[in-house]
This record gives C-alpha cells, structure tokens and sequence, in this order.
C-alpha cells in the first residue's frame, strides 16, 4: 500500500504533442482515483505513466516515498487490469492467477494457497483448470482482476476494465470491484470514460481535457460544484443545460424567461453581454407539478416541447430554444470537446412521470433557480462556484469513505 | 450457395485436387514398376514390385543413397533449428523494437532470400575448399541458413507483430524482465508461427539441389536431391528411373508426416482467448 505523487508530470509524443501536460495529482494511501474524461484526453497515457509503460518526459513520479520515473515496471509493484484483460491464453486460469507469483518464484504451496484464497474472493473455484478462451467475458474479467490481488502491490491500476461487457453484467462487476477496493483498501487508479463508472466508484474523480487537469474532487463536488463548463457538461447523464444569457444588473435573460441572481452570485457575475447559464435537467419541473411552497424560489415560463421521452421513473421533454450565433458556435464547440455533436440548441429537461405534457405543443415549465450556475463563455470558468461548499462535499465523501473502510475491515478480517 | 454453385465449386475443386496429385500419383506409380515396365506407357505397372526399393534401402544404390538421407535429415534439421531460433529474436526485435536501420534489415533479407543461389555458388565453393568447409555438414548448413533465414525472419515478425502488445506489458506488470515475458508469453503465443516457419525452412533447406551438388563430393554431407542426380542405371543405357522414382517417394514421407503433425497446430489460434475477441 502506497500513496502516489505526481508533480509537474509531461508527456510528450515525438511530434512535440504533449499527450499529458503538467498533470500534479496526490494520490493518498487507500484512496480509490477515477481518471475520467474524453476519449484521448490522456487519461489512459497517464496510467499507464504510472505503472511505467509509458516513459515521462519530464515531472516526478513518486510511489510510497520512492521517485520511480526510472524503474522498471517489475520493479515497482504495482498491478494492473487491462482493458482487453490480456490473459496468457496458453495457461489456465490457475497459473494465470499464480503468474506473478510464479515470477517472484514463491513456493509452490504458498503459491496454492494465494491462488485459492484470490478464487474465493473472486468466485472463480469451478474455473481454476480451464483456459481463458472457454471463459465468458464476465469470467474472464474476475480472472484479470485475480491476477492483480493474487500478490501484495503497492496499488491497483484499472485502464478501463468493464468497457468490453455487456450493460447488466458491467453494473455487477462495477459494485464488485468497489466492495474489492473497500474491502482490500489498496490505493488504486481507475482510467474511464463512463461517467456513471466515474461517479459510483470513485472517492475523488480527476476530469482530464486535453492532457490538463480540470478539476479533481468527489463526485458529489463535481456536480454541484464544477470549475467550469467542461467539468459541468462532462459530468451529468443527460448533460447539463447551457442557456445563453446576458447579465445586468443581477438578472439574467435566458431565452427561458429571465431570472433574478441573488447577491451575493449577482456581484461575481457582474454585468456581461454574454454568458451561460448552466441548469441541471433535474432542476426543472412541469410547472403544473410544483408544490406551491416551491413556485417562487424558481422561474416560471412557457416553452414549445419538441419530443417527448418516457422512461417510467421520469420523462425527458425536450425544449429547442433560438440563440445568436455566437453563443451557438460556443455551445457546439463545447459539445465537440465532450466528445458528442450539438446538431440544434435546446434543453432537455427532466419532468414527473406523470406529467400530462406531450409533444408538440407549448407547455408552462419551471425551474429551481437556487442551484444554477453561471459560466463565462470565453474562459469557460464557472462564475457561481462556491468553493468552500465544494471542498466541504469532498470532506464529508472523505469521511464517509473512511467509516466504510473501517467497517469493511471490522467485519471481514484480512 | 445453390445446389448449382456448390456442383460447380465441387467440380472445380476436384480438378484441382487431380491436377495438384496426379504428377505424385505417377511418381508412385513409377516406384511400382519393373524396369522392364517402366516406358510401357500404362499408368499403373503391370506388377506391382519393391525391387525399386530394394535397389536404394539395400541393393546397389543403397551406398549412395542411405548416406544421403542420413545427412540430408541432420543437415536440414540443424539448418531448421537454427533458423528458427536466431529469425525469433531477430524478428523479435523488428516486430517490438524501434531501432534505426530496422527497414534496412527487413530489406536487406528479402534481397538475399531472392538473390540467385546459382551465382554464388562458384565463390562459395572457392571458399570454402580454401577454409576446410568444403562436403562437410557446416560447409552445407551455412548457406542453407542463407535460404532459410530471410523467410523465416519476414513470417515470424508477421506472426508476432499478431501477438497483442498487452500481453508483454501484462507480464511486465507482473514482474517478469523481458527476457522472461519474451520466454513464457511470446514465444509460446508464436508458436504456431515458430511451427510453421519451421516446416517452411526444412522444406526450403530440404528440396535444395544447388548447393547440395555443387558443395559436397562424398557421402560425408552429400543430401538426397544430388545422391538422387548420381544414381546410375543397371547398365549405362539404362537410365535409372524407378529407383529414382522410389527414392523421391521416400523423400517425401517425411515432409507429408511433418505436416500432418504439425498442421493442427499450425492452425489452431493459440491467441484465442487472451484478449476480448
């Protein structure tokens, strides 16, 4: 068990591209890291730093205390899930497992024994003698992650591990792996780019653009605290509403109606010509619907519904809405760096399932305004942030964190 | 497929299989025959006789003929495992590694692989009377590895440029140095392409004629192809067809069994199953 430093971290390709860019992230002992973002967003290239297939140009690296930017991967006991598993076809899941054991030329009865403890964990007994070829995807998984627990690493790395399953059996392995981590209490690192991945298993999430760090914090800050409108938009399943707006005077006029800042936001968002209003798809409301105590802590307005989606829980309506040119070439630009294409402006909002609203015609909406965030366009940097409220949500998934952990190891002995 | 296009494809394939056959199918034919059989013009003998086979196994060929085969199979089996293990690293090397001059390499095999054997041949046989190689086992292995090296090098490196890069970086993760990730991951993932190679290098050494008549005098080195060239008939206006008809039959048992040993494993994907497929 090890924390793991990083420091001014580069890596760059021989074309001069810097794939990774001045990334600095402490990793503490036991603490489970997701590197989350886009695809080549350089998440994948700085695990794989840190298990050292990739060499660093330039910054530290430092495992338990110990600078490793020159050692050998064998050398620095760390343990590593791939995303195709990269099982060794030719042995059977038994000597898959007891490989890194076999390496370290540990005797043969510990050998057994490590391996059989590892099946247990993993339910993988009834496997032992077959080869991976005849093992389904779920299985061979297990025997991936067995070869990684089956020794004493100093941290678990995970490059995308459950991309290559099925929807139903990735939620499965998803809560295995967290009660693993829990359970074991190893520092690991775990490369996605699902979000849903990012958010359940993580206890602090680093979103990654471009090879620079964007923020790093708990989910729960993530979402109700974004740095900006990357952070804002990447996060959320659907995504965060961008409404353009322009601020005067502490009122901001949305093409949903206008909307009245508080004063304390009203000061850090000042007057602007143009901005964006960042509101969660859950924020909003069929007006019908809303209790009356809540009416006037949000903004009512009437919008035409484009389609309609009913999932039994809930129901997506969604709003297109005009906007100027300028804010939507921004939100198309935005909407590339995510990875996704924003073929026309609208919300998409998420109303009651029962909810008599229907596609096609107009419809009277409301939405929370307490909770809205207000970003600057050019820099992308969220106005409304509030960082001590932030860091407070990070403290407390802290604290939770580490009474699970105590837990854990209280009722199953290690 | 229609019942039309499979008749069709039925038909075509059979015509191939005739013509690819029938020329070994006259070869044993020929074995079969007496000499006084032999220019009768029928397809199969009119007795069918082993005095072929007794003439090379015991009779008056069999000075020429056993020695022949005896170094022909070390000669070739040395070539072959030699290729094989040297062609691994190098290809190794051209399939993972990043070093200058790797296309240089790669070229410069497949211009010796196509350089014209009888060319060199005279210089070599200069050579090697002035170095001592000359009808010996080595003086034969070396240039057969002249032959067999560049193939074997151009479908290893294919073979392993197939092995996922993941599975070396896995055991390297694991803790094993490259050496050891090269000899418990790599090499036994290549082998159906070590497998193959092999049996393409044997045939390449083992069908040689050029050099085998050209380097070699006595039965100390000299291969079946030219022992096959020297075979004299019963009489000098005889020539000695059937004997050689026999001897080609049992030059090729060899090649047939290899391949029938081997071809499972030639086929079979090893690398089934290590990665999500």
């Amino acid at each position: 068990m090890a924390a793991i430093e990083m420091s001014h971290i580069v890596k760059r390709y021989g074309d001069g591209f810097p794939a990774v860019n001045d990334v600095s992230l402490d990793i503490a002992d036991g603490e489970f890291m997701i590197l989350v973002g886009p695809s080549g967003c350089g998440k994948s290239t700085l695990l794989r730093m840190i298990v050292g297939l990739e060499d660093i140009t330039s910054g530290d690296m430092v495992i338990g205390g110990t600078r490793v930017n020159d050692k050998a991967p064998r050398d620095r006991n760390l343990s590593m899930v791939f995303q195709n598993y990269a099982l060794y076809p030719h042995l059977t899941v038994f000597e898959n497992i007891a490989f890194p054991l076999r390496l370290a030329k540990v005797p043969d009865a510990e050998v057994r024994e490590k391996v059989e403890q590892s099946a247990t964990i993993l339910e993988l007994h009834e496997h032992l003698q077959r080869k991976p070829a005849n093992l389904s995807g779920g299985q061979r998984q297990r025997v991936a992650m067995g070869r990684a627990i089956v020794r004493d690493a100093d941290a678990f790395l995970f490059d995308e591990p459950l991309s290559n399953l099925d929807a139903k059996l990735r939620g499965q392995m998803r809560a295995e792996i967290a009660r693993l981590q829990r359970r074991l209490g190893i520092t690991t690192v775990y490369v996605t780019h699902d979000q849903t991945e990012a958010m359940t298993l993580g206890d602090r999430v680093c979103v990654l653009k471009k090879g620079v760090i964007q923020q790093v914090a708990s989910p729960r800050e993530l979402y109700e605290q974004p740095a900006n409108l990357f952070v804002a938009g990447f996060i959320g399943s659907p995504p965060m509403n961008f409404l353009p707006a322009s601020a005067a005077n502490g009122t901001l006029d949305t093409p949903f109606g206008s909307i009245t800042l508080d004063q304390s936001r009203a000061a850090k968002v000042g007057d602007r010509d143009l901005v964006l209003v960042g509101v969660r798809p859950e924020m909003f409301e069929d007006a019908a619907l809303v209790d009356e105590a809540l009416l006037d802590r949000g903004a009512r307005f009437r919008a035409q519904v484009d389609v309609t989606e009913w999932l039994g829980d809930s129901q997506y309506a969604y709003l297109p809405y005009e906007s100027s040119p300028e804010a939507a070439a921004k939100l198309k630009e935005l909407a590339q760096e995510l990875d996704g294409d924003q073929l026309r402006t609208q919300a998409i909002v998420k109303i009651d399932s029962t909810s008599r609203i229907r596609e096609g015609g107009e419809a009277d909406f409301w939405f929370d305004t307490r909770k809205i965030h207000v970003f600057d366009p050019q820099s992308g940097e969220n106005l409304t942030r509030d960082a001590e409220a932030g860091a407070e949500l990070t403290r407390q998934a802290g604290e939770d964190r580490r009474a699970q952990v105590d837990r854990a190891r209280a009722t199953v002995p290690a | 497929m229609s019942t039309r296009e499979k008749i069709g494809w039925g038909i075509g394939g059979v015509l191939i299989i005739v013509y690819c056959l029938f020329p070994i199918a006259w070869i044993v034919s020929l074995s079969f025959k007496s000499s006084s059989d032999i220019s009768n013009g029928a397809f199969l003998p009119t007795i069918a006789t082993d005095e072929n086979y007794a003439t090379i196994l015991t009779g008056d060929a069999a000075e020429l003929f056993l020695p022949a085969l005896r170094n022909s199979f070390g000669i070739c089996l040395i070539a072959t495992a030699l290729a094989c293990l040297l062609s691994m690293f190098a290809a190794y090397a051209i399939a993972r590694l990043d070093f200058p001059g790797k296309k240089l390499i790669l070229s410069t095999a497949l211009a010796v692989a196509i350089f014209p054997v009888i060319s060199i041949v005279t210089p070599l046989f200069n050579l090697w009377r002035e170095i001592g190689l000359y009808d010996t086992w080595i003086g034969l292995i070396l240039p057969y590895l002249s032959l067999t090296l560049p193939i074997s090098i151009w479908t290893l490196s294919a073979f392993f440029r197939e092995i996922p890069w993941e599975m070396e970086q896995a055991a390297q993760v694991d803790g094993a140095t490259p050496w050891q990730a090269f000899r418990k991951v790599i090499v036994p993932l290549a082998a159906p392409g070590v497998f193959t190679t092999a049996i393409i290098a044997f045939f390449l050494a083992w069908n040689d004629f050029v050099y085998g008549i050209s380097l070699t005098s006595t039965s100390a080195s000299r291969p079946v192809p030219a022992a096959l060239g020297l075979f004299q008939g019963a009489s000098q206006f005889e020539s000695p067809t059937g004997p050689i008809a026999a001897a080609a039959v049992i030059v090729t048992i060899p090649v047939v069994v290899l391949v029938l040993i081997f071809q499972r494993r030639i086929v079979a994907g090893l690398t089934n199953g290590a990665v999500k497929g």
